[in-house]
């Protein structure tokens, strides 16, 4: 199992990438695993406003959908266009390639309610 | 399922390996006083003869529109049902078949569906139709559901001229759901435009019409459908599948959902039900629709076959947050439109429709329509004598003379509508004609 060390997480098995006042969001390995093959994901709009462990849009397996809650509030910036014809990407490359959405922070304080690669492993582990 | 009733030996057995020593040991724990003691109170049993009779008195008692000379419409029509249809229904492989979850055995059923989607999107010029839902006015309901869920918002705008069960049934939805209903008036038979321009606005989530409407009116969907979108809104139209045969496809004016009532492909007005709810849209919405869906794809052997997809909008799978509480269809009324479709092809349901329209404008034009909008296979006049009383007088002529509009339009007392369809003869015409005017 896979917990890159410079991202922050949610117990609904987010992740965050923050790089001064933008992050970019995704699904953890864990979380592509549980799921299986990904058909679509929904996201929202640019432009689009998104509140910290609000639902901002859905992944959907073939069997199950599932909401994604955002780690952090702010502004919808950029969506990755590659989630519509190839939404698997997330199931090869959840951290990487299979990136969902990037905003720009409202309130950057935000990030002190995240779990940190440890701490969600320790919840993984733990079971959830 | 045949129906076997039990033997005493059955009984016997399945009490002993149960280990009970009769039948009032199993229901022991049902509190003394509130058993019922004495025998129950039944007629004797009849035989099959006998129930055969009483059972045909009782039926005996219904007209159907076989018996009669129907004039009556407002939602379900006598229309003609070839007898190729009922041959491939009553076929026991279609009959008796249940629901197709698991595609390997019923790739029967799921083929059928999966043509009877595309004969809907053929018919109604949009991408995607679902497996049907129960009837029209649920379908429009739906849709409206659908108009909320995408845009956000929650107000719907309806044309008074939808039909009045649609539009109650409609309001039933909308209470749980806490969306707006804003009803629009309407004008010599069809929906007043500047009434709509007023209440269209960046609030409306829809603009729900009927076209024909439920007068028979043809409503101006060009204009509507431009009102609706300038605001944001969806357009959601409800039409008579036959009057497709003839008017421009509901894509070509810009509907964003196309709902209706499929009775008329081939099905009898069975006093109400079962119908056959027809529900399309174009493709952005299609995540959104509810009900059953069948696409085809290639199975692991790389045969191509049909499957029910999209399962996740379904309440099994997405429990709170499905798009509807509905995930199942009419599949056997489906079958029955699928036939009917098959059968008459592009240039029978256009001479159908044909014959409506020809049939319909040489009755109206002896009995002078209330309304001057245009029409399809629906009129409404207003006859010298009260409704209610002609009414009877020809149903004793053995005709069903319309629908007394009083009923449902309090401005409209005194008011028939009369439908017809290509069933009617020009002696039947001619006759109603010289009934009504005396």
């Amino acid at each position: 199992m896979n917990f890159p060390k410079d991202l922050k997480y949610t117990a609904s098995h987010e992740w965050t990438r923050i790089e001064g006042g933008t992050a970019t969001i995704g699904i953890t390995d864990f979380a592509q695993g549980e799921l299986g093959d990904i058909v679509f994901v929904e996201l929202p709009a640019i432009g689009a406003k998104v509140s910290q462990n609000k639902p901002f849009g859905t992944v959907e397996a073939v069997k199950a959908v599932s909401d994604l809650n955002a780690p952090l509030s702010g502004e919808v910036t950029e969506i990755n266009g590659a989630l519509e014809g190839t939404p698997d990407v997330v199931n090869k490359d959840a951290y990487g390639a299979g990136w969902m959405v990037k905003i720009k922070l409202s309130n950057a304080a935000e990030a002190a309610n995240l779990m940190d690669a440890d701490g969600y492993e320790k919840m993984e582990k733990h079971g959830h | 399922m045949p129906y076997i009733p039990n033997t005493d030996q059955n009984r016997e057995a399945m009490l002993k390996r149960i280990g009970v020593k009769s039948f009032d040991e199993l229901v022991a724990d049902i509190p003394a006083e509130i058993r019922l003691k004495a025998e129950l109170k039944l007629p004797k049993a009849l035989s099959e003869m006998e129930t055969v009779k009483e059972v045909k008195a009782l039926a005996g008692q219904n007209h159907p529109a076989s018996s009669l000379i129907s004039f009556l419409g407002g939602g379900a029509y006598d229309h003609y049902i070839p007898a190729a249809i009922d041959h491939i229904l009553l076929r026991s492989e279609f009959y008796t078949a249940y629901t197709p979850y698991q595609a390997e055995v019923s790739q029967g059923t799921l083929q059928a569906i999966w043509e009877f989607q595309s004969l809907i999107c053929a018919l109604t010029g949009m991408d995607a139709a679902n497996a049907s839902m129960y009837d029209g006015a649920t379908a429009l309901a739906e849709a409206g559901i659908l108009a909320c869920n995408h845009t956000k918002r929650k107000q719907l705008a309806v044309a008074g001229t939808v039909h009045p069960h649609y539009r109650q049934l409609l309001a039933t939805y909308a209470k749980g759901a806490g969306i707006e209903i804003i009803e629009i008036g309407f004008k010599d038979g069809a929906t007043d435009l500047e009434a709509l321009k007023k209440a269209v606005s960046d609030k409306t989530a829809g603009v729900l019409v009927q076209h024909p409407n439920f007068f028979g009116h043809l409503e101006q969907m060009d204009e509507i459908s431009g009102l609706a979108h300038r605001s944001g809104a969806l357009l959601a139209v409800s039409v008579d599948p036959i009057s497709l045969g003839l008017l421009k496809s509901s894509g070509e004016y810009g509907a964003d959902i196309v709902t209706g009532e499929g009775q008329p492909l081939g099905m009898p007005t069975s006093l109400g039900g079962p119908y056959l709810g027809l529900f399309a849209a174009k493709k952005d919405f299609l995540r959104l629709m509810p009900g059953r869906l069948v696409g085809l794809t290639t199975d692991a052997r790389g045969q191509e076959g049909a499957v029910l997809t999209l399962q996740t909008r379904e309440q099994h799978i997405r429990r709170e947050k499905a798009t509807s509480n509905i995930c199942s269809n009419e599949a056997l009324c489906a079958l029955a439109a699928t036939v009917y479709l098959s059968l008459m092809g592009r240039s029978g349901l256009k001479q159908v429709a044909g014959l409506c329209l020809q049939k319909s404008h040489y009755l109206a034009e002896k009995l002078k329509p209330a309304f001057q909008a245009p029409f399809f296979k629906e009129f409404v006049i207003r006859p010298q004598q009260p409704a209610e009383k002609l009414l009877e007088d020809l149903k004793k002529d053995g005709i069903l003379g319309g629908l007394d509009l009083g009923k449902f339009y309090p401005g409209l007392k005194g008011h028939l509508m009369l439908a017809v369809t290509e069933k009617r003869t020009i002696e039947e015409l001619d006759l109603i004609a010289s009934k009504i005017n005396g």
